[in-house]
């Protein structure tokens, strides 16, 4: 089995970690994975993606044309991304950041109101947690016990006091994620 | 006990692999994509555990003559760049080379000329095996396409250049040097202590010792029939690696009738291509050059009257194809396929291509 996936939004979004984290996952559910940055001077506000793969076998190409799944969080990245989804595949994306509909009919899309419940939580910073609970919703690609040891793996350890709140935007993303 | 598998950037790989391959030195300067080698050092602090010594330089010049320094005296030292930085490297690399020197230069290469841009290229080529300093020399030439081989070639960069007292180099390009990926580090090694270092490297300065005479390292030699002495000494140690240490690597070409010629982050690209290709019943393989001096010239010249054409894939305007032509000397078709200036083409644009420039 494999997983070809894009994040992409805009730098500040957790795009990267929370590729990073996904990566880390991968990794303790001993699979072989490639993330591969965008890594221009895009780290604030400009846009930023990043390609995980997760794979079963050994991963050629880091650099892809098309991907299983795209998880979108601002218009540029739709813009850009949409039509690089493999058909059949998935389009997740944050309803807070696109304006256009969706003109896909050959995908899957869902949408995470990652940005509205992030406010609710009181915590900008659980946005890229949430969205990653719907992914792992509508694709359970790891174990929740090894996204847990990937958080661990992945954030340094003065950092460790936030797993739980991690743990918990996780959850609610799982809940909020609905098909369109 | 099995080494755990972790996790991290090619760049970071070469600091981890630096540091437990018991290296005495590294001199840099930072500059995007391959500045996490400087960072990861500096955060690993290895100086208060190997003792290894790390050093910002005032420049990229000042680094590679740091290097000159602790090469001349035996120390496993190193030095790493990206595009730029390696130009102003090139005079300190041209008289390590003239001074017979081991030593390990990374270059993690980005679009040129120029400044240029920050995002991946292959666009060194020529400056890393056809010379980019001056005079008759070669560099031991090492390209690696995983974060696996970026942490091996650091051993196998010095392992050559202590073997043929030369200097080696990686050179790598912005998506291996960015890119994470699964990687198990090299065995630890203690740095060598200086009794082992001059047992090593006799010709070392480590101070005079009663019962030699004292050991000179300089690249100049004013009488020019010594000059030429000292160039064909050169000659015949390159003639050598040239037999020796040729490494290569080859994916489906048993039975291909097509051929891609990539090497580093460019193959990765390519091997998807290939198993495209496959899929659609073309019969495509990939030749990958893992040195790039010396280049697999013989191993190239086999599929002469194999295949029916050969596309050399590089992020650039078309170097390597050069050495891909000189290799099957015009008993095959070779064409060039690349992308310029940091931009990098897909698996299927590289397929495209080849039934474009070769299958036609």
């Amino acid at each position: 089995m494999k997983h070809e996936i894009i994040i992409a939004g805009f730098g500040g979004q957790g795009v990267l970690s929370m590729g990073k984290i996904l990566a880390y996952s991968g990794l303790m559910e001993g699979k072989e994975v490639t993330w591969m940055p965008s890594y221009g001077p895009e780290q604030r506000g400009g846009t930023a993606n990043v390609t995980v793969i997760l794979s079963d076998d050994p991963i050629s190409s880091p650099i892809l044309n098309e991907y299983d799944i795209a998880i979108i969080l601002n218009q540029p990245s739709l813009d850009k991304f949409e039509s690089k989804v493999k058909p059949g595949g998935i389009l997740i994306y944050d309803g807070y950041g696109i304006h256009s509909e969706i003109k896909r009919k050959d995908i899957q899309v869902y949408r995470v109101d990652a940005m509205d419940a992030a406010a609710e939580m009181n915590n900008a910073k659980a946005f890229n947690m949430l969205i990653l609970g719907g992914l792992l919703k509508v694709v359970p690609m790891v174990k929740m016990e090894n996204v847990l040891l990937g958080l661990k793996k992945s954030l340094p350890e003065r950092h460790h006091n936030l797993i739980p709140m991690n743990e918990a935007a996780i959850l609610k993303g799982m809940e909020i994620i609905q098909k369109v | 006990m099995a080494e755990e598998i972790k996790l991290m950037k090619g760049n970071e790989a070469i600091a981890r692999a630096a540091i437990r391959y018991g290296v005495d030195g590294y001199f840099g300067y930072p500059i995007t994509p391959q500045s996490e080698v400087l960072e990861t050092l500096m955060a690993e602090m290895p100086w208060e555990t190997t003792g290894m010594v790390v050093l910002q330089a005032e420049s990229e010049v000042a680094a590679i003559n740091m290097v000159y320094g602790g090469a001349g005296t035996g120390k496993r030292v190193m030095t790493s760049s990206s595009s730029p930085g390696v130009s102003l490297k090139q005079e300190g690399i041209s008289y390590l080379a003239g001074a017979e020197l081991p030593c390990l230069i990374v270059n993690v290469m980005r679009g040129g000329p120029g400044l240029g841009t920050i995002q991946p290229s292959q666009a060194d080529y020529f400056q890393t095996v056809k010379g980019g300093g001056h005079g008759d020399y070669r560099l031991i030439a090492l390209a690696p396409s995983s974060v696996q081989e970026m942490a091996d070639f650091v051993g196998l960069g010095f392992e050559l250049a202590f073997k043929y007292r030369n200097p080696a180099i990686i050179l790598a390009d912005g998506i291996v040097g960015q890119m994470m990926e699964k990687v198990v580090l090299p065995p630890f090694h203690p740095r060598r202590t200086e009794e082992e270092i001059i047992a090593e490297c006799p010709w070392a300065v480590q101070g005079k010792k009663a019962n030699r005479k004292p050991n000179i390292i300089t690249s100049l030699e004013l009488d020019p029939a010594r000059m030429e002495e000292n160039n064909i000494r050169f000659q015949a140690k390159y003639r050598q690696i040239e037999e020796n240490e040729v490494r290569y690597e080859e994916f489906m070409c048993e039975d291909a009738e097509y051929l891609l010629i990539a090497f580093g982050s460019s193959a990765r690209i390519c091997q998807k291509a290939v198993e495209l290709a496959r899929a659609e019943g073309i019969k495509l393989g990939l030749l990958r050059p893992i040195t790039l001096w010396p280049f697999p010239t013989k191993q190239i010249a086999r599929y002469a009257d194999q295949v029916k054409g050969m596309l050399s894939v590089e992020l650039n305007a078309g170097q390597m194809v050069e050495d891909v032509r000189l290799a099957v000397e015009c008993r095959v078709k070779v064409e060039h396929f690349g992308r310029l200036g940091g931009i990098v083409f897909t698996p299927n644009e590289v397929l495209d291509a080849l039934k474009e420039k070769i299958i036609g």
